[in-house]
C-alpha cells in the first residue's frame, strides 16, 4: 500500500481549519429572502382554522405558506409517507411545523409568525409507550397497525422455548435505554433557488441528498430532472440529517413560488424538535446457557417509543432485533418488537441505529451470566464468538470477524486480569463488545440499481477529478474517496479534486448513513479507477515498449517494476492515453451481494461485511455521592484495513466519546405541565446548556487499537469505523460500575442518583439494581417462522409467509378503534 | 422602521466601516454584514462556543456581544489567523492531526487555543482541557484536539520541544 494506512492530513483539512468549508448557512445569494416556521405549541391537536391575513400584510413579508399549499405527504421510508411539509390538520408533537413566513430578514419573519392565528382543538396527549398501549384512541395516525401501535414485528428462527427449556440456566432480564439526540453543533440549514432555466437547486445540511432529491420532486410535483440537491459539508450528522426534513420542502416551495433565493436555518430549540434521534426502548431478554457457558437461544422482546411520525422507525425497530446474532453464536433466536406512536418529536436513526439498545442489554446480561457461572466475562465472550464465513440463525452472512483479537488486545492493554474483581472497592473495570453493519444491504426504496456510483475524469495535465454522490459529514468521506483513487492510480491524494454530494453533477450514492460509504463508494471508486488505470497502462506500455502488466503505478510515476528507470510521469502517461483512446473518463459502481435470507423482513440486517469492537472501561464510583468518574477506556476495533489512521482513530474516539456521553448523561426527555395549565407534554431540555453532554474536562484518556483483518467484500479490505466503536461503550460502563460497587444499573443514562439509590438498596440488603421492573402486555403477533440454516432451513419462511399475523381478537380492537 | 447604525470596526487588523441594525450581535455582523462566515453559530445563547472570536486578544462568544460594543477594539476571527496563505501553526496542527472532523466547532476552538498559547508557552494537558471546556465538539472526543494544541505549542516554541 502506498497511500492507505499512512497517517495523512485529510484532503479537506485545510478548508476546515481556515473557515473556508462552506456549510449550508454560509451560503448567501443575491436577493435572498429568509424563512421561519411556525411550530405547534401543543403535543397533540387538530387545527380548526389558521388565519394568516395579518402576517401576510406585515411589512417586509413576501409569502406565508400553510398545510393547504402541500397536498402531498412524504416520509423517508416508502411504507411510512406520513408527514406533510406543513401539518394540514393534525399536529403530533410540540414543534410540528404548521406555517411558514418568508420575509426580507429573519427578524421580520419572526415578527410575522406572531401574527398568525391558529385555532386548535386539543387532543389527549399520548406521552409514552404505556399510554400508547392503554389508549388506542385518540389515534396519532390512522394507518397504524393496532390503536397507537405503529408497527408489530415477530420472527422466530428455530424453537426458542424448547432450547430454553433444555438449557441448564435461563437468564431473564429487563433493560431500558432512554432516548437521546444527535446534537450536531451545526443547526440544520437550507437554501433554495431557481437557476437561469427556472430549475430548482437546494443546498442543504443533509446526509442523504439522493433521498431529498426524490422527495422534493414528489412533494413539489416537479420533474426530478429539474431538481438539484447539493449536500453541503455537514457540521456533524450522526444520523440527525438522514431524514428528509419539513423545512427542506417548504423552503424549496417558497423559492419556486417567489423566483428568489430563500434560506432557512433552524435555531437550536428547533433542532431538538427535528430530532429523529435514538428511540427509547424497553427490552425483555431471555437467554438460555449451558453449564459450560454456551448460549443456546435467545428470546428478545422490544417496545420502541417512536414519537409522532414514522421516520426511519420501521427500520429502527427491525434493527433492535436484527443484529443480535452476528457477535455470539445463537443457535435459536426469537424476536418480537412493537413501535408505538407518542406525541413527541419523531425518533429515527442515531449512530448505531436501533442496535445500541439491545447491545446494552445483551452485554450486561453476559456479565451477569459470567458471574453466575464463575467465568471470566472476556473468556465467556471468546467462547461464544460467531465463526468467520458463517450464517447466523436469522440468515445473515458473516464474513471476516476480528473480534477475538479485539478482545485479546483490550484485555491485555487494560491489564484486565489483574483488575477485574481485584481493584479496591469503588473502582472497577467492565468489558463489552459490539458489531455493526458496513452498509445496509438494501436501499431504502426497492430498486436493483447500484447503491454507489463513481465517475472519474482525467486530462493531459494530469488532473484527476472524481465525482460521487457521497456526502461529507465530517467523517472523511472525501478523504476516503481520494485515497482509494490515489492508491489505484499511484498518485498523491492531494492531486485529486473531489466533487461530491451533488445530485446535479455526481452519480448517485445513497448517502452517509448505515456506515455504507467506505465500502460502497470505495468499491465503486476502485471499479472506476481500475478501468482508467488499464487504459493508462496500455498507452504507457506502448511508449516504454514493455508489457502493461509489468508496470507499476506509484509516487506519481508509471515505471517498469524491474527497471524503474523506464518510466513516465503520471501526466505524461495520461497524455499518451488521451492520444490513444480520446478523452479519458470512466464510471464505476457497486451493488452489495444478495443476502441469503428469503423471508419477508430479511431485508434489514444483511451487509457486505460486519465490523466488530471490544472495549474495557475503568470506572470509579464515589459511594457517598454516586458520582461516576471514568479515567480510561481501551477500545479495539476490527477495521479490516485502515485507510487513514488519523481519521480512523478520530472516528473511534468520537464514538467512544458519544457512547460515554450517552451512558452517563444524555437524555431527550419530556415533562407534563401542571394540569391546571395544560395537559401538554413538553420537552424538558431543548438547549445545549440543559441537554448535558461531555465536555473536554470530562473526557477520559482513550487508547485505540485498530485490528486489521481485510474483508474480501470491502475496498482493500476496509470495513466501517464510524458507528461500531460506539456500541460496546455503554454496557462496558454499566459492567465497570458493577465491578466497582456491586450495583446493577440496567437502564441508561447511568446517573449518580441512580447509583446512589442502588447503593442504598444494597445497604438495606435488597436487590442492588435500578432498572425496569415490569414489561407491559404487548399484543405481539404470531411470528414469521424461519428455520435456521443448521435445522434444514432454506432461508424461506415455513409459517407466516407474508407478515406477522394478528390474532382475530387483536384485529377486532384494531377495527373498532379505526 | 429600524435604523442602521454606522460604526468603525477593526477586524483581523483591517479598519472597516460598517452599517448594521443596532440590535445585531457581533456574530451576526461578522457573518451577515462582513461576509466573515468562518465564525460559526451553534446556539446563539452562549452555550456551545462555536462562535468564539478574540476581542483584544481574549476569547469571547460573539453571540453574546453586541457589535456596537466593539468600536475601537481589535476583533480577530479564523480568517485572520494565518499569515497570508500560510497557516498558523495551530491550524496546521489541527489539519494534520485530525483535530477538525466536521470542522464546525473548529474556528472557535482554534481562536480559544490561540489565546491560551499566547499567554502560556507550554500549557499542560489539564490547562488545555480547561481552556476549551466551553467549546463543545461532537465529533472528535477531544483527544486529537488536545494533541494538536500540544503539537502547535511545540512548533511555536522550539524551546518546549527541547524540554521534552
Amino acid at each position: 500500500m502506498k497511500v492507505l494506512g499512512k497517517p495523512r492530513r485529510r484532503v479537506d483539512g485545510r478548508a476546515k481549519v481556515t473557515g473556508q468549508t462552506r456549510f449550508a448557512d454560509d451560503i448567501v445569494l443575491p436577493r435572498m429572502l429568509h424563512m421561519k416556521l411556525l411550530r405547534s405549541p401543543h403535543p397533540h391537536a387538530l387545527i380548526r382554522k389558521i388565519d394568516i391575513e395579518k402576517a401576510k400584510s406585515h411589512p417586509g413579508v413576501h409569502l406565508v405558506l400553510t398545510g393547504k399549499d402541500f397536498p402531498v405527504s412524504f416520509g423517508i421510508l416508502p411504507v411510512t409517507q406520513d408527514e406533510y411539509p406543513l401539518a394540514p390538520e393534525h399536529v403530533r408533537y410540540v414543534g410540528d411545523p404548521i406555517a411558514a413566513v418568508v420575509a426580507r430578514d429573519e427578524q421580520t419573519a419572526t415578527e410575522a409568525l406572531d401574527l398568525i392565528e391558529v385555532d386548535f382543538e386539543i387532543l389527549k396527549t399520548i406521552s409514552d409507550p404505556q399510554e400508547a398501549l392503554q389508549n388506542p384512541e385518540p389515534r396519532i395516525h390512522a394507518y397504524s397497525e393496532l390503536g397507537n401501535i405503529h408497527r408489530l414485528q415477530a420472527f422466530e428462527f428455530g424453537d426458542v422455548d424448547e432450547a430454553l427449556a433444555k438449557s441448564e440456566h435461563v437468564f431473564e432480564d429487563l433493560f431500558f435505554y432512554e432516548g437521546n439526540t444527535h446534537l450536531p453543533i451545526e443547526q440544520h440549514a437550507s437554501v433554495a433557488a431557481l437557476d437561469g432555466e427556472g430549475k430548482l437547486t437546494l443546498w442543504s445540511s443533509t446526509q442523504v441528498p439522493h433521498y431529498v432529491h426524490r422527495s422534493l420532486a414528489r412533494v413539489l410535483q416537479v420533474p426530478a430532472s429539474h431538481v438539484r440537491v447539493v449536500a453541503c459539508p455537514n457540521g456533524g450528522g450522526f444520523g440527525g440529517k438522514c431524514d428528509v426534513c419539513n423545512h427542506e420542502m417548504v423552503v424549496a416551495k417558497a423559492a419556486l413560488l417567489l423566483g428568489r433565493p430563500v434560506k432557512i436555518c433552524l435555531n437550536r430549540e428547533e433542532v431538538f424538535y427535528m430530532h429523529r434521534g435514538r428511540h427509547p426502548v424497553l427490552m425483555k431478554m431471555r437467554t438460555g446457557v449451558t453449564k459450560e457457558g454456551k448460549l443456546t437461544g435467545m428470546h428478545l422482546q422490544t417496545l420502541v417509543d417512536g414519537g409522532g411520525y414514522g421516520s426511519y422507525g420501521v427500520a429502527s425497530t427491525f434493527y433492535t432485533g436484527a443484529l443480535q446474532t452476528v457477535t455470539y453464536e445463537l443457535p435459536r433466536y426469537k424476536f418480537d418488537a412493537a413501535r408505538v406512536f407518542t406525541n413527541k418529536p419523531p425518533c429515527g436513526p442515531k449512530r448505531g441505529h436501533g442496535t445500541p439498545q439491545p447491545r446494552f442489554g445483551q452485554e450486561i446480561q453476559l456479565d451477569k451470566i459470567a458471574e453466575k457461572l464463575g467465568l471470566d466475562p472476556a473468556e465467556l465472550r471468546l467462547k461464544n464468538l460467531v465463526k468467520a464465513n458463517s450464517l447466523t440463525a436469522n440468515w445473515l452472512k458473516v464474513g471476516t470477524i476480528g473480534l477475538a483479537e479485539c478482545i485479546t488486545q483490550v484485555v491485555e492493554k487494560s491489564d484486565w486480569k489483574n483488575k477485574h474483581k481485584k481493584l479496591p472497592d469503588g473502582r472497577g473495570v467492565g468489558i463489552a463488545c459490539g458489531a455493526y453493519l458496513c452498509g445496509a444491504g438494501l436501499p431504502i426504496y426497492w430498486n436493483k440499481m447500484p447503491q454507489s456510483g463513481v465517475q472519474l475524469l482525467l486530462d493531459r495535465s494530469g488532473q484527476v477529478t472524481v465525482f460521487c454522490g457521497a456526502t461529507e459529514i465530517g467523517q472523511g468521506s472525501d478523504d476516503v474517496l481520494a485515497a482509494i483513487v490515489a492508491e489505484v492510480l499511484g498518485i498523491d491524494p492531494f492531486e485529486i479534486r473531489c466533487v461530491t454530494g451533488d445530485t446535479g453533477t455526481t452519480p448517485v450514492d445513497l448517502g452517509s448513513y448505515s456506515s455504507r460509504v467506505t465500502v460502497m463508494m470505495g468499491n465503486a471508486a476502485i471499479d472506476a479507477s481500475q478501468k482508467l488505470k488499464n487504459l493508462i497502462a496500455e498507452a504507457a506500455a506502448e511508449q516504454l515498449e514493455v508489457i502493461p502488466d509489468h508496470l507499476e503505478f506509484s509516487g506519481g510515476r508509471i515505471f517498469l517494476k524491474d527497471d524503474p528507470s523506464k518510466s513516465l510521469s503520471f501526466a505524461e502517461a495520461v497524455g499518451f492515453a488521451e492520444e490513444k483512446f480520446g478523452t479519458l473518463g470512466a464510471v464505476g459502481s457497486y451493488t452489495p451481494p444478495r443476502a441469503p435470507g428469503r423471508f419477508k423482513g430479511a431485508g434489514v440486517g444483511p451487509s457486505p461485511a460486519y465490523s466488530y469492537s471490544a472495549c474495557v472501561v475503568q470506572a470509579e464510583v464515589d459511594p457517598r455521592t454516586g458520582w461516576i468518574t471514568v479515567p480510561k477506556i481501551w477500545i479495539a476495533h476490527d477495521i479490516g484495513r485502515t485507510i487513514n489512521p488519523v481519521l480512523a482513530r478520530g472516528q473511534v474516539e468520537g464514538s467512544v466519546y458519544m457512547g460515554l456521553s450517552e451512558a452517563l448523561m444524555e437524555e431527550q426527555i419530556f415533562r407534563r405541565l401542571p394540569p391546571k395549565l395544560s395537559s401538554a407534554l413538553v420537552h424538558k431540555i431543548p438547549s445545549l446548556l440543559e441537554y448535558k453532554s461531555l465536555t473536554s474536562l470530562d473526557m477520559p484518556e482513550v487508547e485505540t487499537i485498530l485490528i486489521e483483518d481485510p474483508d474480501p467484500n470491502c475496498p482493500f479490505g476496509a470495513k466501517e469505523v464510524g458507528q461500531g466503536p460506539l456500541l460496546p461503550v455503554m454496557p462496558a460502563v454499566a459492567n465497570a460500575i458493577y465491578d466497582a460497587v456491586g450495583v446493577r444499573i440496567d437502564e441508561l443514562p447511568i446517573t449518580p442518583d441512580k447509583v446512589l439509590k442502588a447503593l442504598h438498596l444494597k445497604a438495606q440488603g435488597k436487590e442492588a439494581r435500578i432498572g425496569p421492573t415490569s414489561f407491559p402486555s404487548v399484543p405481539y403477533p404470531e411470528p414469521v417462522v424461519v428455520l435456521p440454516p443448521w435445522e434444514g432451513g432454506d432461508g424461506n419462511a415455513v409459517k407466516g409467509f407474508d407478515k406477522p399475523r394478528l390474532s382475530p381478537s387483536q384485529r377486532k380492537v384494531s377495527s373498532s378503534s379505526a | 422602521m429600524r435604523r442602521n447604525v454606522h460604526h468603525n470596526l477593526t477586524v483581523n487588523g483591517e479598519a472597516l466601516e460598517v452599517s448594521f441594525a443596532p440590535y445585531k450581535t457581533l456574530l451576526e455582523v461578522l457573518r451577515e454584514d462582513l461576509a466573515l462566515t468562518g465564525t460559526k453559530h451553534g446556539c446563539e445563547l452562549g452555550e456551545c462556543g462555536a462562535c468564539a472570536v478574540l476581542i483584544d486578544g481574549e476569547p469571547q462568544l460573539s453571540c453574546l456581544v453586541l457589535a456596537v460594543e466593539c468600536e475601537g477594539r481589535a476583533v480577530e476571527t479564523v480568517e485572520g489567523m494565518g499569515k497570508g496563505a500560510a497557516l498558523h501553526p495551530l491550524q496546521a496542527a489541527f489539519a494534520d492531526l485530525g483535530a477538525a472532523q466536521c470542522g464546525y466547532c473548529t474556528p472557535g476552538i482554534l481562536l480559544t487555543a490561540k489565546a491560551l498559547l499566547e499567554k502560556e508557552n507550554a500549557p499542560s494537558r489539564e490547562r488545555i482541557k480547561e481552556a476549551i471546556s466551553g467549546n463543545l465538539c461532537r465529533c472528535t472526543g477531544y483527544q486529537q484536539i488536545f494533541e494538536a494544541i500540544e503539537e502547535a505549542s511545540r512548533r511555536m516554541n522550539p524551546q518546549r520541544q527541547e524540554d521534552r
